[in-house]
């Protein structure tokens, strides 16, 4: 039908499934993992991430050639000898200026990798310091706060790091740094909106009242409770901050060579696609890939540990 | 043939967890101008039996049983079918006027496409009649009002907005799904009095879902008790108060504080209302009747006729409770 | 309403300075002048360019006069184009990024609101899967990938379309550009407006609707799109801020001469005051539609209060 869910208008019934079926003393992560496996989606991604980790660790032995030299007799013809072949083990083909596509490949996913999750966490530890002590200490510092934030984010982010990276040098650490001090935005609002419905529950207003003091409450109830949305936002920031890096690289204006990040790599094939046109494939189904499995992941993690459906 | 027939209604609801069994087995019937209460915690399944008749259940609701209103069968009727019905034929009031109408919609436009949609009328027309009504349910200034949105009323008023919208097309069945819970205690005396009246006024028939025995007193000739989504007693709600035939309705009674008598502690009911999802095979009050044998885990007898018009189900004997 | 407007408005002034002197103060962070990488040239020129950009008055002064030509609209000459101003920079290629921008837009709430509903309403068949499917992929489609991907199959491999160029805004060459620039974000609000979609239809006054006999399409038109609209609402000012940053991808990959080649030529020719100039009037223009947002809540949501 129409203008219901499966689930919809069970409030009622759910309240009434008494104690019975929680009594057993089913652990909240335990119970996590048991709706995340049923995520198959998530499952597989979850996978398939590990395998591009391993890659990128990794991928450079499986190779015999490495990511510098370049091979200077297929470079008069890289549209012909350039291609990606098993035979000459250029298994991505050869990079527009006749470097191995494979090996760069695997250089730049660990570039893009490591600026996705340093720069999620660089945004969650910010994030969540700001956003509960803002919901923590709430009245006027929280008002202030918030109003910062709603401030911060009327800011178009990506040109005033462009502005950045232009005057100081492109940079990875600089990335690392602006692209995590402008992403925290959300990740602050969220664990703020977390904290504050946390600070009403019963349980927290009883642990109060009997006086058990505002450290033990704070790492018994509060931290156990927001840690779950805070992996599920890191996992969707991962993504968030890989395509910002590989924004700015496609322009241009991030890694530099030697180094190289998949935006780096997309943005060589996008120059080279009419004639090469697996230099622009190649690294592009890399991201795409990863970011596929970081949404399904972040997805499977929001079923199993969001409390909202609880 | 009585306005309404209900006969061994079964709601279940399909969960990832299993079929949950709202209602089992429901049956009663109505007169015109007459008012049936249906008693119960909540879960009980009491809403979830009448939204059955309008149709309202959600996708993995399945319902089966025979539903005739008016000699027509309800159940199972395409949803245009079915949109004759509702409100032009039988009108519904629900629990909480708050979030029952709805808060982007002015008042009036909500009142008037009712009528705009069941009588065909224009919508100036529909406003002069949507007016008249809420002087019948007593709104203040209702010319000023009815431009308003539903916050901007208190929630009294939004139920007797409620109300009025369920009566404009003058049904000769009105639902009421715990009308007053979401209201204060005198409100909720106001409301009731108002139900009275203008079910005089227009001869409506009433069900009238509550979880509150004292609502039942005061306004239903008939009253049906309900437990874990069967019938525990059906009966005039005279005979049922003055002698309750099921250890559920006496145990009901018992919970009701008196005034006039100086108690220690309330009255409860020792133990929690039933998991739907796995109900014993006998009677579902099972855990909790303070007079159960062994068997009653089992099975239950089908329900006893035992005084025209009063029915019980339960397997020990009237003595046995009293 | 009226007075919400203006102090909507007067709310961003603030945000707007921050922003001009965040800009000012990266602009003078800079290592070196705009000028040091100049080669050959003698003193006294030097001092003469200086004295023209005013960078041989005391910072403080400098800021004033910078706060001050950006209040009177003025951005100031350019560091590298030395005959043009930043203004008529902007002024030249800023019409076609908001050509472009704009239709993007409108094409996101068009297609992106539309699929959603489409797919709320056919929850769990078939309509439903295949465009939630779609919008699952769309997601992980940014601009900078399709672009490069629709000028490889639409200009490389097919020959249908021009591969770049802008030609006074003629269809085949504003298409690719439009295309690459909204398919991530109309995947991302058609799964938005599915959700809250959904969420609005199962909700009471939605249950009421149905008691009262209201046909279906009714139902959805007038009682549920009004609420199911609102996180869409709250989208909109990311999904401008992505659009407007999303046309520095798409007028380098498509050479359509808008006002993000300027503004990755500056960032690589350090041509500060043309980069400055155009983030300042990104910001202005992304604080300008947040206030219509705003606005917009209030006409949707009768409980927000102005």
């Amino acid at each position: 039908m129409l203008f219901s869910d499966k689930h919809a208008g069970m409030g009622e019934l759910a309240d009434t499934l008494t104690d019975d079926a929680y009594t057993e003393g089913r652990s909240l992560w335990r119970d996590a993992r048991r709706r995340f496996m049923q995520h198959r989606a998530a499952v597989a991604s979850l996978v398939v991430l590990a395998l591009l980790l391993i890659f990128a660790a990794f991928g450079q032995h499986l190779s015999p050639w490495d990511n510098e030299s370049i091979d200077w007799a297929s470079l008069p013809n890289l549209d012909e000898d350039g291609v990606p072949s098993l035979a000459s083990q250029h298994y991505f083909g050869l990079d527009p200026i006749g470097r191995d596509l494979y090996q760069r490949t695997v250089q730049g996913s660990r570039i893009s990798l490591m600026v996705g999750v340093l720069g999620a966490l660089t945004a969650v530890i910010i994030g969540t310091l700001y956003g509960a002590i803002s919901g923590y200490v709430g009245g006027r510092t929280d008002a202030i706060m918030m109003r910062t934030l709603e401030v911060l984010s009327a800011f178009p982010f990506m040109f005033l790091v462009i502005v950045l990276m232009a005057v100081f040098g492109r940079n990875v650490l600089l990335i690392f740094i602006a692209i995590g001090a402008v992403s925290w935005l959300n990740m602050a609002r969220i664990v703020r909106g977390q904290t504050l419905s946390l600070k009403r529950k019963e349980y927290i207003e009883a642990a109060m009242a009997v006086g058990v003091h505002p450290i033990l409450i704070v790492l018994r109830h509060i931290v156990p409770n927001v840690l779950g949305v805070v992996i599920v936002y890191a996992t969707l920031l991962v993504p968030e901050m890989i395509l910002f890096e590989s924004f700015i690289s496609f322009l241009g204006l991030g890694v530099s060579e030697p180094y190289t990040s998949w935006g780096a790599l997309i943005s060589e094939g996008a120059d080279a696609m009419w004639t090469a046109p697996w230099t622009l494939i190649f690294p592009m189904l890399m991201l795409v890939l990863t970011l596929f499995c970081f949404n399904f992941l972040g997805d499977g993690l929001r079923d199993a540990l969001d409390p909202k459906d609880r | 043939m009585a306005m309404l027939e209900v006969n061994n209604l079964n709601v279940d609801f399909d969960t990832p967890d299993g079929t949950l069994q709202a209602v089992r087995g429901l049956s009663y019937h109505l007169e015109s101008g007459q008012t049936l209460g249906i008693v119960g915690e909540s879960g009980a399944g009491k809403s979830q039996g009448v939204f059955a008749l309008m149709g309202l259940l959600p996708d993995n609701a399945r319902v089966s049983g025979e539903v005739v209103f008016e000699g027509e069968q309800l159940l199972n009727l395409p949803e245009k079918r079915l949109n004759r019905i509702r409100a032009a034929r039988i009108g519904m009031i629900f629990q909480d006027p708050m979030t029952s109408l709805n808060p982007f919609m002015k008042v009036s436009d909500q009142l008037t496409e009712v009528l705009v949609q069941h009588k065909g009328i224009s919508r100036k027309q529909a406003l002069q009649e949507s007016l008249q009504m809420l002087d019948a349910v007593r709104i203040p200034e209702a010319r000023d009002r009815i431009h308003r949105y539903p916050h901007e009323f208190s929630g009294g008023m939004r139920q007797r907005v409620m109300i009025a919208m369920s009566l404009l097309c003058r049904p000769q069945l009105l639902i009421a799904d715990e009308p007053t819970t979401a209201l204060d205690v005198t409100v909720q005396a106001q409301v009731m009095g108002l139900l009275k009246e203008l079910q005089q006024e227009f001869n409506t028939a009433i069900i009238l879902i509550t979880h509150d025995l004292g609502v039942v007193a005061g306004s239903c000739d008939q009253t049906l008790v309900m437990y874990g989504g069967q019938m525990m007693e059906y009966a005039a709600t005279r005979d049922l108060f003055r002698d309750p035939a099921h250890p559920y309705t006496k145990g009901l009674m018992g919970a009701i504080p008196r005034i006039d008598e100086q108690i220690h502690e309330l009255v409860t009911i020792p133990g929690n209302p039933p998991n739907l999802m796995n109900l014993p095979p006998g009677c579902p009050f099972f855990s909790r009747c303070p007079v159960a044998e062994p068997r009653c885990y089992h099975e239950l007898d089908p329900p006893q006729h035992f005084e025209p018009d009063r029915i019980r189900v339960c397997n020990l004997p009237r003595e046995a409770i009293r | 309403m009226f007075s919400f407007i203006i102090r909507r408005l007067l709310v961003a002034v603030p945000t707007v300075l921050a922003l001009i002197t965040v800009s000012f103060v990266l602009m003078h962070a800079a290592p070196g002048g705009p000028f040091t990488n100049e080669r050959n040239v003698p003193e006294a020129v030097m001092e003469n360019i200086e004295a023209k950009y005013n960078l041989d008055k005391p910072l403080w002064q400098q800021y004033f006069i910078y706060v001050g030509n950006v209040a009177q609209g003025d951005l100031g000459p350019s560091f590298r184009y030395k005959d043009f101003t930043v203004n008529e920079l902007i002024e030249s290629s800023f019409p076609r990024s908001a050509y472009i921008g704009a239709w993007s837009f409108l094409f996101v709430m068009v297609f992106g609101v539309g699929l959603g509903v489409l797919a709320a309403l056919k929850q769990n068949r078939w309509p439903d899967s295949t465009v939630m499917t779609a919008a699952m992929t769309g997601v992980v489609f940014p601009n900078f990938v399709m672009a490069p991907l629709l000028v490889l199959l639409f200009a490389v491999t097919l020959r249908w379309l021009p591969a770049g160029g802008w030609e006074g805004g003629q269809v085949e060459y504003i298409v690719m550009p439009i295309i690459a620039m909204a398919t991530s974000y109309i995947a991302q609000v058609a799964r938005i407006t599915r959700s809250s979609m959904i969420e609005t239809l199962r909700s009471p006054f939605i249950r009421t609707a149905r008691a009262k006999g209201i046909p279906r399409y009714k139902i959805v038109l007038r009682h549920a799109l009004k609420p199911a609209l609102i996180p869409v609402v709250s989208y909109l000012g990311p999904a401008f801020v992505g659009i407007i940053t999303g046309s520095v991808i798409i007028d380098q990959v498509f050479s359509t001469g808008g006002i993000g080649q300027h503004f990755v030529n500056g960032a690589i020719n350090r041509d500060y005051s043309l980069i400055l100039g155009i983030t300042i009037l990104v910001g202005i223009l992304t604080i300008m539609f947040n206030a219509v947002v705003d606005i917009l809540y209030t006409w949707l949501d009768p409980r927000v209060r102005y």
